[in-house]
């Protein structure tokens, strides 16, 4: 019996870890492949490792005549004003529809359980009519503007706020803050975990959208960096594998960054193994 | 938003009393608080939704802006269309070979995770690694991955298998199962954490009154965690269909958008951009297509939220 169950146990493991291995090695390849120079690439060098290593592509992309560090910085802009704007406006919202109490509040909960249901994709032709009109095509707002609320984040917040205790904001009711500075000053901060979680979210979503960009946007020194991934490879026609994938590179590597520090955040709305 | 505005009336007429003070500036903040998300949700969403319908009756015109009304036209032209045809066989060929295989594999991740196995940390965050990469990243690899003188067909020609490199992104035969393995490959994570979070709730004592009846872990697999899965993998199914159907990105950056070559990767999201926002200029009959596939996808969803109780596709 012992003995049937070490062998089941190994049939697991390998089914586990050749699943990593399919999982990790695109990436290994790509970090590899953006330390080597093309030659090497094309050649048919298979090894991870080897001597002619150097940091010549991340030199060529990061330098003047490049446009990718401004593509870096664009997205990391759009992230960032995306995600501050997400978080009050969903925040406030959330707030609203569970600690307020007006007319209408029902409805408009009902309403917006209605409108999460439209898919994307029936959004994009509209949103890029009205964009136009609104004369914000081409400019980081279109980017930032459609996606400044997020109805499943606004009901995140309206969760949170309805199992917040009413004697904290009591409290400090007595001690003479309004509404609008029990709001910011206490419950904003002590929904800080949720928010984080929100925020993360917000965050990743703007970092890797493509389509957005890529309707909007139509002048190179504006691209986010997605979207000038994509241009980068298109125009060197795929040949210039070393430069995409020292490119790409850089462009996961803050998610990465993102995902080890907060890793707790992701298992707020992720939680892959059977403990806790 | 019209049924909206109806209910609040209602309720005024309802409440004839009046509010006090203290009252009317509790709904005054409540409606501050919510202006923002209420303009933005109601103009690109609501508004939206409106005026994508107009579009679809219309003949649109992007460059002068005109815009004609046709009545039915948009829709008729759907049913006569051959480059729509190919559009969703292509989508049809990807669904039915990715939907199955990620739904399998992600069952099986899933439950040997969830079995009592060490070192689970490092393999949960491993897989989860795809989901953070953008689909532009992800593309990239991939087409580096396939390219002629990259790794993969340096396998093959190692083993013997090709006597050449295939020429995988320009080969029609070969570009569409290309997608077909990063869309896999990138969306399992999100299936395994599915499965994971509905295998929690799966009681022990299940397994363990299998186990006194002498049942091995192939049969308990079977027999106990397969039925017990059953709703969560129909739940898994529609959303994966969803998810295929919607696809652009990949196949975007995969052809430089043209659906190329040969139209082998011409999915209908990216045959509805093609027809908005490339040479044919039809936005109009792109905005009846797009009103089909949302139609679908609702569709499709509500099964998926019946088979989940109450939660949401997306």
């Amino acid at each position: 019996m012992k003995k049937k169950n070490s062998a089941g146990r190994i049939v697991l493991y390998v089914i586990l870890i050749t699943a990593a291995v399919m999982t990790i090695y695109p990436f290994l390849w790509m970090v590899s492949a953006s330390f080597k120079p093309l030659k090497e690439i094309v050649g048919g060098n298979m090894k991870l490792i080897s001597e002619n290593m150097s940091l010549d592509n991340y030199k060529y992309i990061l330098g003047r005549s490049s446009l990718f560090p401004k593509w870096f910085f664009n997205s990391f802009i759009v992230a960032l004003i995306g995600t501050t704007v997400n978080v009050f406006i969903n925040t406030m919202a959330g707030y609203s529809l569970s600690r307020l109490s007006f007319p209408g509040r029902d409805q408009i909960y009902h309403a917006l359980l209605v409108l999460m249901m439209v898919p994307a994709q029936v959004l994009l032709i509209p949103n890029y009519l009205i964009l136009q009109k609104m004369g914000l095509l081409d400019t980081y707002a279109a980017l930032v503007l459609p996606s400044a609320a997020n109805i499943g984040n606004i009901f995140l917040m309206r969760q949170f706020f309805m199992n917040f205790p009413k004697e904290v904001e009591e409290a400090a009711s007595i001690d003479g803050l309004g509404r609008y500075g029990r709001f910011f000053r206490i419950c904003m901060p002590l929904a800080r975990p949720t928010i984080a979680t929100q925020a993360i979210f917000v965050f990743m979503g703007f970092w890797n959208e493509f389509t957005k960009s890529m309707l909007y946007i139509k002048t190179a020194s504006k691209y986010t960096l997605t979207l000038g991934l994509q241009s980068f490879q298109s125009q060197n026609a795929g040949t210039m594998w070393h430069q995409v994938m020292a490119a790409a590179c850089i462009s996961v590597f803050p998610i990465i960054i993102i995902y080890l520090i907060f890793n707790k955040y992701f298992l707020v709305g992720v939680r892959m193994d059977g403990e806790k | 938003m019209v049924f909206v505005w109806r209910g609040i009336m209602e309720n005024v007429k309802k409440n004839k009393r009046q509010y006090s003070g203290f009252e009317k500036k509790e709904h005054q903040q409540g409606y501050l608080f919510l202006t923002p998300a209420i303009i933005i949700l109601t103009i690109f969403i609501g508004l939206s939704v409106f005026y994508v319908v107009y579009l679809s009756f219309h003949k649109v015109n992007l460059f002068t802006k005109e815009y004609t009304f046709v009545g039915l036209q948009n829709y008729k032209r759907v049913l006569t269309d051959h480059i729509a045809r190919i559009g969703l066989m292509n989508t049809l060929k990807f669904s039915l070979v990715v939907v199955p295989v990620q739904t399998v594999l992600a069952l099986i991740i899933s439950s040997v995770l969830n079995s009592n196995i060490k070192g689970k940390y490092f393999f949960r965050t491993v897989y989860f690694l795809p989901t953070l990469t953008s689909s532009s990243a992800l593309t990239l690899i991939f087409m580096f991955m396939f390219n002629v003188s990259g790794p993969i067909n340096k396998l093959l020609i190692d083993a013997n298998l090709v006597s050449r490199g295939i020429n995988f992104l320009q080969e029609p035969e070969f570009a569409l199962k290309v997608i077909m393995m990063m869309n896999i490959w990138s969306t399992i994570p999100m299936y395994t954490t599915m499965y994971l979070a509905s295998l929690q709730d799966l009681p022990a004592s299940m397994y363990e009154a299998a186990e006194i009846d002498g049942a091995g872990s192939l049969k308990k697999f079977w027999y106990i965690t397969i039925p017990y899965l059953k709703p969560i993998t129909t739940y898994v199914l529609l959303t994966s269909v969803i998810g295929t159907l919607q696809m652009f990105d990949q196949a975007y950056i995969f052809s430089n958008g043209s659906g190329g070559p040969e139209n082998s990767t011409l999915t209908v999201s990216l045959m509805i951009y093609r027809y908005a926002f490339g040479t044919q200029n039809a936005m109009g009959y792109a905005a009846t297509l797009a009103i089909i596939l949302a139609a679908i996808i609702m569709l499709i969803s509500r099964l998926a939220e019946k088979a989940n109780g109450e939660e949401r596709v997306y």
